[in-house]
């Protein structure tokens, strides 16, 4: 039998049927919705007399619109000012109760993110095929599932067929070797990945993380990872299923259980790539040269290490390019060869499905423990990627370090990440954020998005401006 | 979905790399549950001067005069020149709703974003790709000729009008049987309910743990 990759044999579990111009068949194993790109596809579906194919592979929960302050959630769906966030949220309710669809409504604890609650509730397992009408969806492939983002004729395709129609990606692995340094994290690896592929890199291509760096990296890690394969342009992100991937599994509520769980675990095992698997590219990054990464531009491609300047378009050979980076230098209000740590910042924000989960916050919480947030920011905001991931840091005291400490501590949700709910930048605000995309206005017209880790965004609030998480001490 | 044949029009040209979706539709607008009247909003905050809010009467705002869909020459534009990396970012149908609603159902480029190219074929938007000097000579002819049209034949596979003679391309034999046609990909999959049918009953055997 031929060698195969993990996304080979992920593929060719789930093919149905195939045509000759190499158009599949797959077959979808889970499908995530949430309230901003369903309500087409559901009257899709009403106006074509048609059902849902299989109710119980699906799961909803809104998140992109929801308020994340306790004084409009306390109410429910009625405490949400925004008369148009309202009425998505509310009917992604009755799509759900109309069609019989599973929905963790906004005062359900197990609410949040979708991408966060997907592997939390153990509803996105090893081996699956996961969907969802957000580009984010890569952040399962971090359980070993074949995952990617899809548009919402493919919700209503995938709602009436339980099939998608696709061409199969080429083969790329990334390949991180070694140990990383104390301070740099899983949002670090893939910024720095990101800058060497390029934004574009992945086009075309399923991604495998593997190396050193990954094996010994926990599952929320991998799930920041493969959260931002779409922002190299790749549409899955993965990560071969280990112990790790099995303990995390392990007990959730969505989780087979009993002679399952065993059928399960034995066929998880054969969840990698062969040992003389080709791939059709292959990137290699060493990982203890990885230093904690900042985005100075309006693409993530646009990164340099802390401790770096930023660059200069002029030196750049690519035209397209170079009136890429001037055009972002202006809009950033930054100067080339300005040095990163002396960018003066806004607002923090802590949260979205890249850097919400319980690690994130612990990373944050360590970091501004004992201090006080910089006098010169506006808001530093800590938003929680699930209600039982807030029930869990509360449980460990987190959210009174970040309260003490100034920071907001929020309800779960997107929040700031995209700002389609009240939390957003201003114009020509500079933000630290542990989001995924720093795009022109994706945080708030005129917005301007540093992208960090977890780490390196509490250190920032703290100071005000951008400093390397490990000099953080003496940096003050 | 309106099928795609032949398409003759006024081409802009959009001189930036990395379009992303954000950028095409920005999120406030994504707030609406239906299809349609995302137009007034394709490329908000590059056409406006102010920020955008649904609902608003957008005759009534700011211009951008240096955006180049503002340009009185490009007026009516049909067809999009764009370049690298098209549609990155979020997958967001809402993206080429709004080109649709605005009129653009072609957009040519080097190089496209794979969700957003998916998403263009389930709404009767014809994305090409072209090579990175076949797109310097369009830009070049839309940028300098006042009035440049291209007409792009997806039956014959072929761009016509640019000064370098005629541009063949090509799109995936299935994809083009459903644009040429205005097939609907819903329909056409479940005239295989008994193929997946036949799938899910070997898959319930090898996985029983997924259909519990």
């Amino acid at each position: 039998m031929a060698s195969k990759t993990l996304y080979d044999k992920l593929w060719d579990a789930h093919l149905v049927s195939q045509q000759d111009d190499g158009s599949c068949l797959i077959y979808i194993d889970r499908h995530l919705l949430h309230e901003v790109t369903s309500p087409q596809a559901f009257e899709g579906l009403r106006i074509a007399g048609r059902k849902p194919w299989r109710i119980d592979t699906n799961l909803a929960t809104p998140d992109h619109n929801v308020p994340t302050t306790m004084d409009e959630r306390v109410i429910g769906v009625e405490g949400i000012t925004d008369p148009v966030s309202k009425i998505q949220v509310v009917t992604l309710g009755d799509n759900c109760d109309e069609f019989g669809i599973t929905e963790f409504k906004m005062q359900d604890e197990r609410q949040g993110i979708v991408h966060v609650v997907g592997p939390e509730q153990g509803a996105t397992l090893p081996g699956m095929t996961v969907v969802c009408g957000d580009s984010h969806t890569a952040t399962h492939g971090a359980l070993g599932a074949l995952a990617h983002g899809i548009g919402t004729s493919e919700v209503e395709h995938v709602l009436a067929t339980q099939c998608l129609i696709q061409k199969k990606s080429q083969n790329m692995l990334v390949r991180v070797d070694g140990v990383l340094g104390d301070g740099v994290t899983s949002k670090d690896v893939v910024l720095a990945i990101i800058g060497v592929i390029g934004t574009a890199g992945g086009t075309g291509y399923a991604i495998e993380f593997g190396g050193q760096v990954f094996e010994d990296m926990t599952m929320e890690g991998r799930m920041t990872v493969c959260n931002m394969a779409i922002e190299a342009g790749a549409r899955v992100g993965m990560v071969a299923v280990d112990q790790t991937t099995i303990d995390y599994v392990k007990g959730r509520p969505f989780a087979p259980i009993g002679t399952n769980w065993d059928l399960a675990v034995s066929a998880w095992q054969d969840l990698h790539s062969d040992t003389d698997a080709e791939f059709d590219h292959v990137v290699v990054l060493d990982g203890a040269s990885i230093a904690p990464q900042v985005t100075w531009g309006t693409s993530p491609e646009m990164v340099v290490p802390v401790f770096a300047r930023v660059p200069n378009p002029a030196q750049e050979k690519d035209e397209v390019k170079a009136s890429g980076m001037t055009r972002a230098l202006k809009y950033m209000g930054l100067t080339a060869g300005q040095a990163i740590t002396d960018i003066q910042l806004d607002r923090v924000f802590i949260g979205s499905c890249t850097n919400s989960r319980i690690e994130d916050l612990r990373a944050a919480a360590s970091v501004v423990e004992g201090h006080q947030v910089a006098k010169t920011l506006k808001q530093a905001l800590v938003v929680p990627g699930s209600g039982l991931v807030k029930a869990q840091a509360e449980a460990e005291g987190l959210h009174t370090i970040f309260t003490n400490a100034g920071l907001e501590w929020r309800e779960p949700g997107c929040s700031m990440c995209l700002a389609m709910n009240a939390d957003k930048l201003g114009s020509g605000e500079h933000c630290a954020s542990t989001s995924n995309r720093n795009f022109e206005g994706r945080q708030g017209f005129g917005g301007r998005t540093h992208l960090v880790s977890p780490a390196m965004a509490a250190a920032a609030a703290i100071a005000g401006r951008f400093v390397d998480v490990r000099e953080f001490k003496g940096a003050l | 979905m309106q099928a795609f044949t032949q398409l003759t029009g006024i081409a802009v040209p959009l001189d930036r790399a990395n379009v992303d979706t954000d950028m095409i539709i920005p999120k406030q607008f994504l707030k609406s549950i239906k299809r349609s009247g995302f137009g007034p909003n394709l490329f908000d905050e590059l056409r406006y001067l102010d920020e955008g809010q649904p609902d608003q009467d957008s005759t009534q705002r700011p211009i951008n005069h240096d955006f180049v869909l503002n340009y009185p020459r490009y007026q009516g534009a049909k067809i999009l020149l764009a370049r690298q990396n098209f549609g990155c970012g979020s997958s967001r149908e809402h993206a080429p709703w709004a080109l649709l609603d605005f009129g653009l159902s072609c957009v040519i480029a080097p190089s496209f974003a794979d969700i957003f190219y998916n998403n263009c074929f389930k709404n009767g938007i014809l994305p090409i790709t072209l090579l990175d000097e076949q797109m310097d000579q369009l830009f070049e002819d839309a940028q300098g000729q006042l009035g440049f049209e291209l007409t792009v034949d997806l039956e014959a596979g072929l761009i016509t009008g640019g000064s370098a003679g005629d541009i063949a391309f090509s799109v995936d034999s299935f994809r083009r049987h459903c644009l040429l046609n205005g097939l609907d990909d819903i329909g056409l999959t479940l005239e295989k309910t008994s193929q997946i049918k036949r799938y899910e009953q070997k898959r319930q055997q090898q996985a029983p743990w997924l259909f519990v």
